[in-house]
């Protein structure tokens, strides 16, 4: 066994020695490989972040939001519906909502949201950290916004919502359930929409249907329909990112296969003289091994590493905007260090196995070669 | 002892353009002696060296081992004779490894590593511990005098220099037969006068040495014991020069 693992050191001790002797070559392989799996690993790093924030988050929504739908588009929803709905059995709370977007002059579009809090004071607001930061606001200060009918409606900042839930509150304002109608001249006796919350989670498609059969013009929506979209938008904006990535990730394969697989002259000639002084085929193929295992492993290491920097210490400024929304005002916020290892397992097996395999399979023929052929050179 | 027996070796067989390199050789190696093959270039001598090293099998006829410790894992018979020209290729390859050090025509140094790492190079895949043969490379290199070169890339060496490595990596296995095919032929006389030293030093080390060479400062020196001369493949000639 010592002799076996001694075997194994050697030849690994001479693979460094071999490597360094092609600096230059290896060098700007290790350098591409590693952008590479840098690139992979922050994608999927931060999709998976995201998608599990996504899901953290949603813990606190309700287990269903009825909508209103009118000639295909939503629309509001009379309170009397709220009255019917919470009359089904196993409903244990209907929460109307008011909710909009509005469209600030500077060229961002906030999210304004009534406050369920009914001590709610009138003309003050709590805002996102990200309006705050852009506006360059703090606790206290006026937060001018202008109604329907263009009348000024000033708004003192009572708070700033917590960092932690910037990913869904970064450009949300929450104002009183007075100032949203009067801002957005929002009809009486009307909400966004329904707030619905049921005893047993297993009945909430039955308390849908009966939703549905109840007013044939709502739409019901459950949590989990919420998070299967949200992480199909992630997901989806993930292979795009993917896709973009394409050229590149090609670019690199026929790079890193014409680098592996091509067996220089003197490559031959040095395996010639390695058999010729007592090397077996499976040393060199231990050897041409490990130069594939030392070059592919370090490359996924860093760049692992590397990416696991960039998306959880840096915000992975590299696909923040691609990934993260849709709003001018990007939310500014930390993610949830979280490792998929599934999906690092396939990034490995994608990424460090086929080189390794390209770099041994051509040394095959040289290392099955007769010794003698190295006498004769 | 190395007995050769009826030993032919044909390249391109059954093809137009086949050759028999080696035909019909027999020879007997005694053990601690210097042999030389003595003949001119296509005389077959690099054909019979690369057979008696295990490096290449004979088209027909057989090679034995006899009373050479390193080799005795493989014999069969329990006798103290391997035959090696029906082994697996592993086990020649276990042999070729333990019981013989190479000089070659060319030095067959590797670029770009140190001395030092080239004359280890044959002791990497034995299993032994770095330290010890790193220990016994050093030794080595004190002995050829190139012990200040030990770090140095071989490239930048000169060519008695690159000789002296060759042949420290040749007995880093602590080998009981060396083989040195056309060892003096890119050396000037005073350096292969100087390897004949060497030879000589190897001689009294008890180990056997077969060389294949048509230099006569090779072939005429007083220390070889036996000459065989070969021509077209066959032995023309053979004796003791005792």
């Amino acid at each position: 066994m010592k002799t076996v693992v001694e075997r194994h050191l050697n030849i690994l001790d001479f693979t460094l020695a071999s490597l360094l002797r092609r600096k230059g070559k290896n060098l700007s392989l290790l350098t591409i490989y590693l952008l590479v799996i840098f690139m992979l690993a922050s994608l999927v790093f931060f999709v998976t972040a995201l998608k599990r924030e996504a899901s953290l988050i949603l813990e606190d929504a309700p287990d269903m939001v009825v909508q209103r739908l009118m000639a295909g588009r939503q629309d509001l929803v009379p309170s009397l519906y709220a009255d019917s709905i919470a009359s089904i059995r196993g409903v244990s709370e209907v929460r109307p909502r008011l909710w909009g977007y509005y469209f600030d002059v500077n060229g961002a579009n906030y999210t304004i949201m009534a406050n369920d809090d009914p001590s709610a004071e009138p003309e003050s607001a709590m805002i996102g950290s990200a309006i705050a930061r852009s506006r360059n606001m703090v606790v206290g200060d006026l937060m001018p916004l202008v109604s329907y009918d263009k009348v000024p409606l000033l708004l003192q900042i009572k708070s700033i919502l917590p960092g932690g839930s910037d990913l869904m509150a970064a450009d949300l304002i929450l104002i009183s359930s007075n100032d949203f109608r009067r801002l957005f001249h929002f009809p009486a006796e009307q909400a966004t929409d329904l707030a619905v919350t049921v005893r047993n989670p297993k009945e909430l498609a039955t308390v849908a249907s009966k939703i549905v059969q109840m007013f044939p013009d709502s739409r019901p929506i459950l949590k989990s329909e919420i998070l299967r979209t949200y992480q199909a938008i992630f997901d989806w904006r993930g292979g795009m990112t993917v896709v973009l990535l394409a050229s590149a990730l090609i670019s690199f394969i026929i790079f890193a296969w014409d680098k592996a697989t091509g067996l220089s002259a003197e490559e031959r000639k040095e395996i010639g003289i390695l058999k010729s002084i007592g090397w077996s085929t499976s040393d060199v193929l231990l050897l041409k091994f490990w130069e594939g295992v030392v070059i592919s492993l370090t490359a996924f290491l860093l760049g692992v590493v590397l990416a696991y920097g960039h998306v959880f210490f840096l915000s992975a400024p590299l696909f923040a905007q691609a990934l993260k929304g849709w709003s001018v005002i990007y939310p500014a916020f930390r993610l949830s260090p979280v490792l998929d290892g599934y999906q690092l397992a396939v990034l490995f097996f994608l990424t460090v196995v086929p080189y390794t395999t390209a770099t041994i399979f051509p040394c095959w023929r040289a290392a099955t070669t007769d010794p003698d052929a190295a006498m004769r050179s | 002892m190395i007995e050769l027996s009826s030993i032919t070796k044909s390249f391109n067989s059954g093809k137009p353009n086949q050759f028999t390199a080696v035909n019909n050789v027999s020879l007997i190696i005694e053990p601690q002696q210097v042999t030389v093959l003595k003949g001119p270039s296509g005389s077959g001598k690099t054909s019979l060296l690369t057979m008696v090293g295990c490096m290449a099998r004979p088209t027909s006829g057989r090679i034995f081992l006899r009373g050479i410790e390193a080799a005795l894992p493989y014999r069969h018979d329990g006798a103290e004779t391997v035959e090696i020209t029906s082994l697996p290729e592993r086990f020649m390859n276990d042999i070729r490894r333990v019981t013989f050090g190479f000089i070659f025509q060319q030095f067959n140094l590797i670029k770009g590593i140190s001395v030092l790492e080239n004359v280890m190079l044959p002791a990497y895949p034995t299993g032994e511990s770095r330290s010890s043969f790193q220990t016994r490379a050093g030794e080595l290199l004190e002995l050829f005098d190139i012990t200040r070169h030990a770090g140095q890339r071989v490239e930048l060496l000169s060519g008695g220099e690159l000789q002296r490595v060759a042949i420290a990596r040749a007995l880093i296995n602590n080998p009981a037969i060396i083989i040195a095919d056309e060892p003096t032929a890119h050396l000037d006389s005073k350096l292969s006068y100087d390897f004949m030293e060497i030879v000589g030093m190897l001689k009294n080390a008890g180990k056997t040495v077969i060389i294949a060479s048509h230099d006569p400062i090779v072939y005429a020196a007083t220390l070889v014991d036996m000459l065989v001369e070969m021509r077209d493949g066959a032995i023309v000639s053979s004796g003791s020069r005792l």
